[in-house]
């Protein structure tokens, strides 16, 4: 990401960005569902496989989670986004150790797992 | 006989973006350059490629009764009044759509091949049959699009259709760029549009009223009107096309005084 002196004084004025860099984003988005022959419908049912399968280890912001396709220089990736809940003194919370889960709360750093 | 003739398809998904402005004056640019050039129109939907170059009055026949045996190619080719190197073989009555095969226009384009250096290929918007009959007759081709997300998009649409029909190259013309848009950054810039679409840029047009005015007179701007714009556009690609090292203009150079000092220092990159 570029960030230009335009940028900055448009955020200092509180106005809206430029509409190029709004362009550019919906494209990619929009281009990486096109070159997948994914269906929103199936998208959304792997997410919340996904989901489903990652609670079971940690607790996780199911509203918040998202799957979506990325795209850059026709390369498409399938990118999870899972916010992981943490308790109050940061650490990440484990589901109880069903299955001999060791305890072993790494530190926090960074809730986004981007695979 | 020619055989290393060149066979370019002219196609862009969304419709109005400027293919058939292109394949005329790309057609009367390589004309000029001693080239023999043969303008075909696909779009049997709607032509208009007769009418850009001018030559609408003088049509006889067309690619339909070449198919149909009714006439022989040479017959129905209309060649241009000034560039006499550039012959148009005009597309035919839109109930053509209801036979026309892909191997009927492989059949036109190979008798094309034997008499020129390069077929241009006018193609119909859209990703239906009309473009996918003139797609079997061609090796390479031209992409045109716009610095407008619903035009690349489309653009995308065809990118893939082509790849897996083993089209290449595939070369990028960014047509109606505005200078002062782009640098306003209210406008997708060059580089957006290349990275996005992963195609090399063969090259841009700046948008030119003198488009219109070229078109209502039925004389592509590079017949006439060499200095406009657009004209200096259509002819550095036309050069590329034939392998010179032709630089980009810079749009960002194309405004200048005061206001675009301003916008330049604005589109410092900070990080
Ligand atoms: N560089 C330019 N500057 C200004 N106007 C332009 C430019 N290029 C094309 N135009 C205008 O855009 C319109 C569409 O152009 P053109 O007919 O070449 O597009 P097309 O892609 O062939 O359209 P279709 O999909 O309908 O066949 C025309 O009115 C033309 O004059
Ligand atoms: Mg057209």
């Amino acid at each position: 990401m570029e960030i230009t002196l335009r940028d900055i004084i448009n955020k200092l004025l509180r106005r809206q960005p430029a509409s190029a860099s709004t362009a550019r984003e919906r494209l990619q988005l929009v281009l990486a569902h096109d070159r997948s022959d994914l269906s929103t419908e199936l998208l959304d049912q792997m997410r919340r496989e996904i989901l489903e399968v990652v609670a079971k280890y940690v607790e996780i912001d199911v509203e918040e989670g998202a799957v979506s396709l990325e795209t850059e220089d026709r390369m498409t990736a399938l990118v999870a986004n899972l916010p992981i809940k943490r308790t109050m003194n940061g650490q990440i919370k484990l589901k109880e150790p069903k299955n001999k889960l060791e305890e072993n709360p790494q530190e926090a750093e960074g809730t986004d797992q981007n695979s | 006989m020619e055989t290393d003739t060149r066979v370019i398809l002219i196609c862009s998904g969304k419709g109005g973006v400027g293919k058939t402005t292109l394949t005329a004056n790309l057609g009367i640019s390589l004309a000029r350059q001693g080239l023999t050039t043969a303008v075909l129109d696909a779009d049997f939907g709607l032509r208009n490629l007769d009418l850009l170059l001018g030559l609408e009055n003088r049509i006889v026949y067309t690619a339909q009764e070449v198919l149909e045996e009714e006439c022989r190619l040479d017959q129905a080719l209309v060649k241009h009044k000034q560039e006499s190197n550039l012959s148009l073989l005009p597309a035919g009555n839109p109930r053509m759509l209801d036979w026309l095969k892909p191997d009927d226009m492989k059949r036109i384009v190979d008798m094309l091949k034997k008499q020129f250096n390069y077929v241009l290929i006018d193609c119909p918007a859209g990703v239906e049959d009309g473009f996918k009959n003139a797609m079997a007759a061609s090796k390479e081709a031209i992409i045109v699009t716009n610095p407008e997300v619903s035009a690349v998009r489309d653009a995308d649409r065809v990118i893939g259709l082509l790849n897996t029909n083993a089209i290449k190259p595939v070369q990028l013309v960014l047509n109606r760029v505005r200078p002062k848009m782009m640098a306003n950054q209210e406008m997708l810039s060059i580089n957006d549009v290349t990275d996005i679409l992963a195609l090399p840029l063969l090259g841009l047009v700046l948008e030119d009223e003198q488009v219109i005015v070229s078109t209502n007179r039925g004389e592509p701007l590079t017949l006439n009107s060499v200095n406009s714009p657009a004209a200096k556009c259509y002819l550095n690609i036309a050069k590329r096309l034939q392998g010179e090292d032709i630089p980009l203009i810079d749009p960002a150079e194309e405004s200048t005084g005061l206001g675009a000092k301003f916008r330049r220092l604005m589109q410092t990159k900070i990080f």
